[in-house]
């Protein structure tokens, strides 16, 4: 039977029932809810080279440095010091942790053709051993690194399991976190000798293999009794500041936001977006081969430069030099941004390393320049190095890791003629605006275009504007629409000019029906003039003949009268002078 | 004088070779006390005269352990001659712990 084992130095077991350990492994801690389950044994498998044995050493050292929890290590296939040699490019002091009393490295190689077994046996001496290191130490954590080998060393496989089985109790009954590391067997067994069948708390697997000829690493939480578990298979890293599992997107949407807004740089591109982006948000840029990406994105690092702000401009495509040279021959001076010690340009092309080290660049890049806004050229280029997936969320670590620092992030990526809206990484769910740059060819020449596609938060301009490059920047021009579509360059040059031809040509046209109202209306006034008078001419002759006519009733009366008195003179005076007539 | 001999030489017929064995034990159970038992017998037989036993209790001194890598009670080391060899067990076939300790060829006959 086991040793007589003092209680642990340091602190009690914890005996709550679903406590976690939180391992410090970045990214595993998040998908576990908390780590390992706490005082009970957790198995990790997988294939040679999978990173189970890093996962345990950085268990173990997380725990002792930043956790407060020593711990002890049983590694059975490598020596001390070659495991000091593995961890020491993770970034772990294994051996400043063990002079320090917060962790024991007990190498117990067991080599096969070093013994002979005869008769019964027991494991006391592990046992022994491990006991001795967990009370040296006051020891919390436990790695077993790879148990397995015993199973193949020693030739009687029932007494092996039965210690195995004793050792996994007294492991719980002494409240240690016990993380062991199993092989993983032959069609599609979880460890070579079944030892998944004593650890029934928690069971993750890793995976190492080629995926279009890149080798990628994914960790899978098989089994976690009685907590929830992410339960997808999550890309894993091996970075030189430890291992790193990628939640495929972000599994915290709690970023702080922001409502201020920052320029682009191209004033009107902020207008069509109702005054910039919000700081802190991620703008993707998308375009076809030389529609101006890399220029916006430069404009934008511009801008904040300009504001005083510090940035960091990633080119995957070209060396910093190379950018210099090119931006400043569109107006954009990057040089003295750097001069001032404000931006950052790194360059460095994708294919010089794999996903892992990049990411942990980006990343280091961005604790050390802390800059307001980053620009990463092109993530695109990103799929020479990994496959499809992987770079998906690689990208969306990429975003993940700009947006909860608070920085402004600006991707550009590359598409492909025809499929316009969709980008070479299909990150568009990720990223909060959406400007998509397009080359129209038409008469003889190429224009580019740009739409602002999606703005969350933004009420942001339906409109597409034609966007051109000078030797002052870039600008933003409004398109001209005519009745044969979208005219850009010197298309929308000529419908401007035609345009206005045909507005002189109107405006000749009414100047002269004008002319010819007038005319008209001279006519009628004119025949209007005549009839007036050949009126007022009629009038006068009529008055003549009244005139006349009242004249010749004066003249009657006369006659009339003169008759009168000659009759009463003599009656034989002559009839009066009506009846003349 | 015969040369040192291969490894897989039959040293039982070497009268000058002294034996240093070490026997790791955890306490008196009955698997330890046969051990010791099977272990003397053996060596009364084969190696009288020419044998040192030392006998350790890991329950009293666990530190010693590590430095043989012991992992099983009962474990024999053989620390002279030179190879280092182990044999875990109570050590209750004597075929075994002789082709173990080379005192007889693997695979030798009774």
């Amino acid at each position: 039977m086991a040793p007589s084992i003092h209680a642990p130095r340091t602190r009690p077991a914890v005996s709550s029932g679903l406590g976690k350990a939180p391992t410090g492994i970045r990214g595993f801690d998040e998908i576990t809810g908390g780590g390992l389950p706490r005082g009970r044994a957790s198995l990790v498998t997988g294939g040679p080279g999978a990173g189970k044995t890093l996962f345990g050493l950085e268990f173990l050292a997380r725990g002792a440095q930043d956790y407060d929890e020593p711990g002890v290590l049983l590694a059975f296939e490598e020596s001390a010091a070659e495991l000091a040699d593995d961890v020491a490019s993770l970034g772990l002091d294994l051996a400043g942790l063990e002079a320090s009393g917060d962790l024991v490295v007990d190498a117990c190689r067991v080599d096969a053709t070093d013994f002979v077994t005869t008769g019964e046996f027991d494991l006391d001496g592990l046992f022994i051993r491990l006991s001795a290191a967990v009370q040296a130490t006051g020891a919390r954590r436990v790695v077993l690194d790879t148990i397995e080998v015993l199973f193949g060393a020693l030739d009687n496989e029932a007494v092996v399991r039965a210690e195995f089985s004793r050792l996994l109790r007294w492991l719980k009954d002494q409240g240690l976190t016990t993380l062991i590391t199993g092989e993983r067997g032959r069609e599609g067994q979880l460890t070579r000798y079944g030892i998944e069948e004593y650890v029934s708390d928690c069971v993750i697997v890793l995976d190492h293999r080629m995926h279009d000829e890149i080798a990628t690493r994914r960790l899978r939480i098989v089994k976690y009794r009685g907590s929830g578990h992410g339960t997808n298979e999550y890309p894993f890293l091996v970075t030189d500041r430890g291992l790193m599992v990628w939640p495929i997107t972000s599994t915290q949407l709690t970023y702080p936001v922001s409502t201020d807004r920052i320029s682009l740089g191209v004033p009107r591109l902020d207008e069509m977006l109702t005054g910039g982006v919000h700081r802190g948000s991620t703008v993707l840029i998308t375009g076809t081969a030389g529609t101006g990406k890399t220029t916006l994105a430069a404009a934008a690092v511009d801008a904040a430069c300009a504001r005083g702000e510090p940035a960091l401009f990633v080119s995957f495509e070209e060396s910093p030099d190379q950018l210099v040279r090119n931006m400043r021959s569109v107006g954009i001076d990057l040089g003295r941004w750097v001069d001032a010690g404000l931006l950052r340009l790194w360059g460095q092309r994708a294919t010089a390393f794999g996903l892992e080290s990049h990411l942990a660049a980006i990343e280091r890049l961005l604790d050390e320049t802390t800059p307001a806004i980053a620009v990463l050229d092109a993530v695109g280029s990103l799929t020479h190095v990994g496959a499809q997936s992987e770079v998906t969320a690689a990208v969306a670590r990429e975003v993940d890791m700009m947006k909860s620092r608070g920085i402004t992030g600006v991707l550009t990526s590359l598409s492909h003629e025809g499929q316009a809206e969709t980008s070479s990484v299909d990150a568009s769910s990720l990223i909060d605006t959406w400007l998509l740059l397009r080359n129209v060819e038409s008469d003889g020449e190429r224009n580019r275009l740009l739409f602002v596609i999606k703005s969350r938060g933004t009420a942001h301009s339906n409109q597409v504007r034609e966007f051109i490059l000078t030797d002052h920047g870039a600008e933003l021009l409004d398109v001209s629409v005519g009745p044969r579509g979208v005219l850009t360059g010197s298309a929308r040059m000529a419908q401007v000019a035609e345009e206005r031809a045909a507005e002189a040509e109107q405006s000749a046209e009414l100047e002269r029906r004008r002319l010819a109202l007038a005319r008209r209306s001279a006519e009628v006034e004119a025949q209007i003039a005549v009839l007036r008078e050949q009126l007022a001419t009629e009038t006068a002759a009529l008055d003549r003949l009244v005139a006349e006519e009242s004249r010749g009733g004066d003249a009657r009366a006369a006659v009339r009268a003169t008759l009168a008195r000659r009759r009463q003179g003599g009656r034989d005076a002559p009839p009066p002078a009506g009846r003349e007539g | 004088m015969e040369p040192a001999g291969g490894a897989h030489g039959n040293r039982a017929d070497d009268p000058l070779e002294v034996y240093e064995l070490r026997l790791y034990l955890a306490g008196h159970s009955p698997k330890s006390v046969r051990a010791v038992e099977n272990l003397r017998r053996t060596c009364e037989e084969h190696l009288a005269g020419r044998y040192r036993i030392e006998l350790v209790d890991l329950l009293e001194n666990p530190q010693l352990a590590r430095g043989d890598e012991i992992i099983a009670v009962p474990t024999l080391v053989r620390k002279l001659p030179q190879p280092v060899r182990k044999i875990i067990g109570d050590l209750s076939d004597t075929e075994k712990l002789l082709v173990g300790l080379q005192l007889r060829p693997a695979g030798g006959g009774p």
